[in-house]
């Protein structure tokens, strides 16, 4: 069981957590023009990589506030968490 | 006699004051407090305990303690039954009841021995090779034979009546095992502050130093163990568990222990729990968990009576039994020469036969001095006696040592055998720790650490008292300085230890001339040498496959007597160093852990959390059936004395369509939304358009997911200009509250808007019926509920009995209905006002069952509905979709796929019978008389029996569904074995232009 620090209530265990997946997504914005081949990739294909990894998790069973982490997806090891609006420690 | 094989002196940790009955296969002996089942046994002179995995053979105990691969055992009786104990790890208590597995009739005649005799037929892969066809066999006639006869211990078949607790710890420093390396690590650690968990597998502290003669400072190891233990107890940062298994070593440093908490006690009390699990974080773990003996292979070398060396003596110094009277040792090192010595000590002369040419160390020369002779050069080739060893045939190696000169044969009741150490790695390994070869020892140790994960003393290879009490000291000190500024170093004192000369590389004796005995590698899974030699022949060569295709190691053990001496087998016969060969991976748990521990007090009725509407009291007084609808506990329908649910649920349904209902709707997601760009974030989540909606209205809603798939609807009220009240399913409530979350912290957090669940702030009561307005204007009759007062759609809060109330005129059940929202606790309060006055109107509670005959009859989507797999157009709502304006998903929806015209839509179904209801899930298909497979067109989502029409009616999603409407088609139920003659009719069966809900 990983233990994550949420940027706001500090080290907690993950199961106070839920996975919210590549964090470096960017939702098309509203209204725009956008082909499918653009919004497929959008919806559906995300790489899959071994190694960093930058990644939203939400403390659901906490503060309830999204978060961004940087993590190995091999070793687990969680490099960096912060706010929303910051910046991974990269 | 019983107790006849005790020692002459006493160890101390044997009370002889307290007797302890038990019994074994139905014969009852005695042990005294101190003893574990098999320390007990083994002073009664037995042995044989059970049978071998495979060809049944008598197998005895090999070890004393977690290493133990024969010695398994099915404990106590009836529901607190537990089978595949291992003996050696039970501490004997009054009344123990235990048996024998893998037997039958009888451990001492055994039918299921003749696997032995015939195992020529059964080689490494027999399974494989043998069981391959017909391929229909394998199902009903081969595995059930298999598990049969090779069977391991019986599981209850009751509920297990025991208490298990699940426990939280932190620590900066945890350090498992509790030997020289263990108490040094602790001690540095606890001395210099830190907070230190020390846990220990056994009954008693100290590892090694229970059975070592050493000397540390000046005291005897012993002593210095108790010393050490009685320090850390005087220190407030220090928590030491003994009975406690450190079994698992998971990401971030989070490992599992597993407390035997009361197995031990005669009466422990109801409220202490049998085990306890412990998730410990460790800031760092210090793995001091000792080595553990290699056996030797050699021709029988499992029969009753053939130990570890080790073993022998831990029997002897820690529980005061003698493992025989009549000993050889066999060894490939020194350390088995201490074995001999406390023989000596009981006036018992083992005979030593020891591969090596010769010895100087220092136990070696104590036990010349004693004027025993040493058969250097020696080794065993073979023994004899079926249910307990009787003799060994021995003999003097050649110079190759690939081959005996000559051959004698004598006499013996145990043969106490060494094959050096393997340091025990597990956890290191489990932590992702690289192993790498030390050939000093010929093991395994840990190397290039991944985790804040630290070895000490033999478990790092460091096999002298001086090394591990350097580096535990040492390893203490500077991981404890992590976490503290003390800065106090605590000294290594001296110690003493006898001298070892180094061991020989030979852990397989050769085959007698001519004969072919079994030498067993891995006892549990009884693979012999020459089964390794077979799977090599047959081409494995990855150490992965050799152990797959033989089970070497793979029995509940994990191989931790048998890993390192399969490994050297295989590089033996590859000619490569064993590093070349590899190892293969430890996974957790270290030892078997009870299911119950693991499961802790998360059963039965908690299980999960349950969540109770504040009016549930009323429903249980009030004869409510209840169904799950998640975590909470919602009336299914209230029948009254005979009825059964069919005929609970029409009359309620009916009572709705012809009079007024009431239905507890609590449960329904409430969430609070604020801000000035709440309505552009509604505008964004929902389908339809938000904007324009005026303060006291409500509006139905439609959100989908990006993929377009219809995500969740509900009704959501404006309160004021930025202030909303949005409702969701019972089901979708927690998702929907983090997919807003997820939009307005990730997506756009420019919008100023705040959202907070509010679903057990309030509690909900729908009032459906026609006769719902005029009852609630007796009850509020300073408001007006006219038609033109309270519009559909519309809301008005006022106040009853001086509370808060919250009237919307929204319905589910497509009658003229209201629903009333009140603070939660005040839902019993109102639910009981509008059951008094609702009486003159003929009032009754009707519960999900009823409530879903409503929205079915009406063709209101719902779950079975919205699946995940619907996009708007399938399931009627495209009116909901705006074409103005963009938002979450809108994009998907013009997709081809989700634009066909052959997509699977809503219809309504009423059998051609009208008597016949259809099963949901049903298939339908145009023709029910063809070969299958049979063209799906849809499935059944929801059925119901019609009390508008007095017939069955039912929803379902088929192909092309507006265009088949007035077919007749078949509903198909493959589970059930009917096919149900059906006609398509709109999915808006009662009300179509929903004119009763503007009424």
């Amino acid at each position: 069981m990983l233990e994550i620090k949420c940027p706001y209530c500090g080290k907690r265990s993950q199961n106070e957590f839920s996975y919210g997946g590549d964090a470096t997504v960017k939702r098309p914005t509203l209204g725009e023009e956008i082909s499918t081949e653009d919004w497929d990739n959008f919806v559906y294909f995300r790489d899959n990589p071994r190694g960093k990894h930058t990644e939203l998790w939400h403390h659901v069973s906490g503060c309830r506030q999204w978060f961004k982490a940087s993590r190995d997806t091999a070793t687990h090891e969680i490099f960096d968490t912060c706010k929303m609006n910051e910046a991974l420690n990269e | 006699m019983s107790n006849a094989y005790r020692t002459k002196n006493s160890t101390g940790l044997i009370n002889k004051n307290k007797k302890i009955n038990f019994t074994f296969n139905g014969h009852t002996y005695h042990g005294y407090e101190g003893d574990t089942l098999a320390s007990a046994l083994i002073s009664n002179g037995i042995h044989l305990i059970g049978r071998s995995f495979k060809y049944h053979r008598p197998r005895g105990f090999l070890g004393v303690g977690v290493e133990e691969p024969n010695a398994m055992v099915q404990l106590h009786e009836g529901n607190k039954s537990e089978p595949n104990i291992i003996a050696t790890e039970v501490e004997l208590v009054e009344g123990l009841k235990a048996k024998s597995q893998n037997c039958w009739p009888s451990v001492q005649f055994d039918i299921g021995e003749v696997n032995n005799l015939l195992n020529r037929f059964f080689p490494a892969g027999f399974y494989y090779k043998t069981f391959m066809w017909p391929k229909s066999f394998w199902m009903k006639i081969y595995e059930p034979f298999i598990r049969k006869a090779a069977g391991m211990g019986v599981a209850p078949l009751q509920p297990d009546p025991d208490r298990y607790e699940h426990n939280y710890e932190h620590c900066d420093v945890l350090v498992v095992g509790s030997g020289p390396s263990g108490l040094a690590s602790a001690l540095a650690a606890a001395k210099n502050g830190a907070r230190v968990i020390l846990a220990e597998d056994k009954a008693n502290f100290g590892g090694s130093l229970l059975t070592d003669e050493v000397t540390i400072g000046n005291m005897s190891g012993k002593e210095w163990a108790n010393d050490t233990v009685a320090q850390l107890k005087s220190l407030p940062n220090v928590i030491l568990k003994k009975r406690s298994q450190v079994f698992g070593y998971y990401d971030h440093n989070m490992t599992v222990m597993i407390e035997r908490v009361s197995d031990h006690q005669e009466n422990p009390s109801k409220y202490t729990p049998r085990q306890r699990l412990h998730y410990i974080r460790a800031g760092e773990v210090i793995v001091s968990t000792g080595s553990i003996e290699r056996p030797i292979s050699f021709g029988n070398n499992d029969r009753p009576g053939i130990l570890l060396a080790s073993a022998a003596k831990e029997y002897m110094t820690v529980y005061e039994t003698l493992v025989g009277k009549k000993p050889i040792i066999f060894t490939n090192n020194d350390t088995a020469y201490s074995t001999a010595l406390e023989f000596l000590k009981n006036d018992i002369t083992p005979v030593i036969l020891d591969t090596r040419n010769n010895s100087n160390g220092e136990l070696v020369k104590e036990v010349k001095q004693k004027g025993v002779n040493i058969r250097f050069n020696s080794g065993i080739a073979d023994t004899k006696g079926h249910l307990k060893i009787k003799s060994a045939v021995i003999g003097e190696l050649d110079k190759d040592k690939e081959n005996f000169t000559s051959l004698e044969s004598i006499d013996c009741d145990c043969i106490c055998m060494s094959g050096g150490w393997t340091p025990t790695v597990h956890l290191s390994s489990q932590a992702g720790n690289k192993l790498k070869f030390n050939e000093e020892i010929d093991a395994f140790v840990p190397d290039k650490k991944r985790q804040r994960e630290s070895a000490v003393g033999a478990a790092n290879g460091s096999f002298t008292l001086n090394q591990s009490l350097a580096e535990g000291f040492q390893v203490g000190f500077d991981l404890s300085n992590k976490f503290t500024d003390n800065n106090i170093v605590t000294n290594t004192p001296n110690s003493k230890e006898p001298k070892y000369e180094k061991h020989e590389r030979l852990w397989c004796m050769p085959l007698p001339q001519g004969k072919t005995p079994k030498r067993f590698i891995d006892f549990q899974n009884d693979v012999a040498v020459s089964d390794v030699e077979l799977a090599i022949r047959e081409g494995f060569r990855s150490i992965e496959h050799v152990k797959r295709y033989t089970t070497l190691g793979m029995a509940g053990d994990q191989g931790k007597t048998s890993n390192l001496n399969g490994l050297q087998y295989v590089s033996n016969i590859e000619k490569k160093i064993v590093p070349e060969v590899g190892h293969t991976t430890f996974r957790p748990p270290y030892t078997p852990v009870t299911i119950g521990a693991i499961v802790g007090r998360e059963v039965g009725n908690h299980y999960l959390p349950t969540r109770k509407s504040p009016i549930h009291n009323w429903h249980e007084e009030n004869n409510a059936v209840f169904v799950a609808a998640g975590l909470w506990q919602r009336p299914r329908y209230y029948p009254k004395e005979s009825e059964n649910m069919n005929d609970a649920v029409n009359r309620e349904a009916a009572n709705v369509r012809s009079n007024v209902g009431i239905c507890d709707v609590t449960t329904l997601g409430k969430i609070d939304i604020k801000g000035p760009d709440a309505p552009e974030f509604l505008n964004r989540v929902y389908t339809n358009a938000w904007l324009k909606l005026p303060v006291g209205k409500a509006r139905y809603g439609v959100m989908l997911r990006e993929d377009g798939m219809v995500f969740d609807d509900g009704t959501t009220s404006r309160l004021s200009e930025n202030h909303f009240h949005m409702t969701t399913t019972t089901a979708q409530a927690a998702n929907v509250l983090s997919h807003l979350e997820y939009y307005l912290q990730v997506v756009w957090p420019e919008l100023d808007v705040n959202v907070l669940s509010t679903t057990e702030q309030w509690s909900g009561i729908a009032v459906a019926g026609p006769k719902s307005r005029e009852l609630l204007s007796k009850l509020f009759p300073n408001i007006d509920l006219s038609n033109e007062g309270l519009p559909f759609m519309g809301l008005v809060d006022t106040n009853i009995d001086g509370i808060f109330a919250r009237i919307y005129r929204i319905s589910f059940s497509g009658e003229l209905a209201y629903e009333v929202n009140v603070e939660s606790n005040f839902g019993l309060h109102m639910w009981k006002r509008i059951m008094d006055v609702g009486k003159a109107f003929n009032i009754e509670p009707y519960g999900t069952e009823a409530l879903s005959t409503l929205r079915i009859e009406m063709g209101h989507v719902a779950g079975a509905e919205l699946d995940g797999r619907a996009v708007p157009f399938d399931v009627g709502l495209n009116g909901m979709v705006s074409k103005k304006k963009d938002f979450i998903g809108k994009r998907s929806l013009s997709k081809e796929a989700f634009t066909s015209e052959d997509r699977q839509t809503i219809v309504g179904l009423v059998p051609l019978d009208k008597r016949t209801k259809i099963p949901e899930g049903s298939h339908i298909v145009e023709n029910d008389k063809v070969a299958s497979p049979v063209p799906k067109l849809g499935h059944v989502s929801s059925s119901c029996w019609s009390v508008e029409y007095n017939n069955p009616f039912s929803i379902a999603i088929i192909k092309d569904g507006k265009n088949k409407i007035g077919k007749n088609l078949f509903a198909v139920s493959p589970l059930k074995d009917i096919s149900i003659p059906v006609e398509v009719v709109s999915s808006h069966y009662v009300d179509p232009d929903g004119e009763r809900v503007r009424s």
